[in-house]
């Protein structure tokens, strides 16, 4: 036993001493993930009290315990409602929302591509485990097809969900995907996606080894941050391969970094011209 | 060990509010924590927070120099220091904020 200096960015950003250890399972992504975010904002120097980190529910959306801004623990799929409420009140704050696949795109489906059509300036930090970690391993739209759940016994039939194609489609205007062993990607995107005005998505593939790595014998953590080494491809790799050495892997990169009107400054301009310029 | 301070009242409302006011890190920025280390801190080039570390092995496997490995019940430990380049992987992959491998000041 012996006195060892906390690191800074724990004393910094996390409720360290109130809150953790944290619950999650042992080698679970979503703490790499709340690092990579810790990191990205210490870089910007947002300030905490500027700052509003929301969730839903299930154990990505866990997070905002942890972290040392104004935060909120909502309603399973309701985060990007409840964040949009926050951003429509304060427009100046930084506003990021974490979820789960499950979270946003099954519950809350709608509620994130409205979002994003609308292009409203949240950062959406999307932690892609493939399952509903929380409720014990149902299988999300993110399940790869023939994998094992514990709603589909068999194998999953349905195909499956791009989150970023969905997004993009949706006409969110930055979109990025990385994976949770790619740590400094993921703090990097995370960076550009928060300083970026408008709506914006990070969808991290990570890995949930105690219930979807279990379920699919995936091995244990190590193995399963070895598997997204190896089944990703950076988006300059990607342009030059051949399509048939592409099935099956996961496409890694910023897919889209665009400029459109931001929802609150437009409604800020009809206000004004509502109130006949005064 | 870590104090594991209980919830007062007012640091439960703060938790709970959504706008908050208090925005001076400066003053927690070096706290000093009694941790379970072994050996002399001081001469290891990585920190191990056993209070935290929950033995996932991820460090281990990603070390891209080989510095740490594991004993027998999955902790890390620090088995070859002069390796350490303090590249932080471990840091960064460190799902419970357990390891530090970066250069001390
Ligand atoms: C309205 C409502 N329906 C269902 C639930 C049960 N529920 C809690 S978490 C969860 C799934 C979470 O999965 P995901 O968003 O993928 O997050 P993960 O736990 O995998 O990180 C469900 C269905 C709930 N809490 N509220
Ligand atoms: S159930 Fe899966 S996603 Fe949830 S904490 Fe455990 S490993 Fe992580
Ligand atoms: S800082 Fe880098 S070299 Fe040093 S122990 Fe950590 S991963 Fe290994
Ligand atoms: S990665 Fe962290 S929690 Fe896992 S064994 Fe290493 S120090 Fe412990």
């Amino acid at each position: 036993m012996q006195k060892i200096p906390q690191k800074i960015i724990h004393t910094r950003y996390l409720r360290h001493r109130k809150k953790f250890p944290h619950v999650w399972c042992p080698g679970c992504s979503n703490g790499i993930v709340l690092g990579a975010i810790m990191r990205a904002v210490d870089e910007l120097k947002f300030k905490r009290s500027n700052t509003a980190m929301v969730s839903g529910i299930g154990c990505s959306s866990r997070m905002p315990v942890y972290v040392d801004f104004n935060t909120l623990h909502s309603l399973h799929g309701r985060a990007i409602a409840y964040a949009t409420g926050i951003k429509m009140f304060k427009p100046e704050m930084d506003v990021m929302v974490v979820t789960g696949d499950g979270d946003a795109t099954a519950i809350g489906g709608n509620h994130f591509i409205h979002a994003a059509r609308r292009n409203i300036d949240l950062t959406v930090i999307l932690i892609n485990n493939n399952i509903y970690g929380m409720t014990g391993g149902q299988y999300s739209p993110t399940t790869p097809t023939g994998d094992i759940a514990t709603t589909t016994p068999y194998g999953n039939i349905d195909p499956v969900f791009d989150i970023c194609e969905l997004a993009m489609g949706a006409g969110a205007t930055f979109v990025a995907r990385t994976t949770a062993y790619h740590a400094l990607e993921a703090q990097s995107f995370i960076k550009q996606a928060l300083e970026h005005k408008g709506f914006s998505l990070v969808e991290i593939i990570s890995a949930c080894p105690v219930i979807y790595g279990k379920l699919n014998k995936k091995g244990d953590a190590p193995a399963m941050m070895n598997a997204m080494k190896k089944n990703s491809i950076s988006l300059k790799a990607w342009e030059k391969l051949p399509e048939d050495k592409l099935k099956g892997k996961i496409k890694r990169g910023i897919l889209r970094n665009e400029d459109r009107p931001e929802y609150t400054d437009e409604y800020a301009k009809l206000v004004q011209k509502v109130q006949g310029g005064k | 060990m870590h104090q594991y301070k209980k919830l007062n009242d007012v640091e439960k409302h703060k938790e709970g509010t959504i706008i908050r006011t208090d925005d001076s890190p400066v003053k927690m920025e070096v706290e000093y924590t009694d941790v379970k280390t072994e050996g002399d801190y001081k001469k290891s080039p990585v920190y191990i927070f056993h209070d935290w570390c929950v033995k996932c092995g991820i460090c281990v496997a990603f070390c891209p120099t080989g510095v740490l490995a594991r004993k027998p019940d999955g902790s890390p430990y620090v088995k070859n220091p002069e390796k350490c380049t303090h590249c932080e992987t471990c840091d960064r992959l460190c799902p419970n904020f357990a390891i530090t491998g970066a250069k001390k000041k």
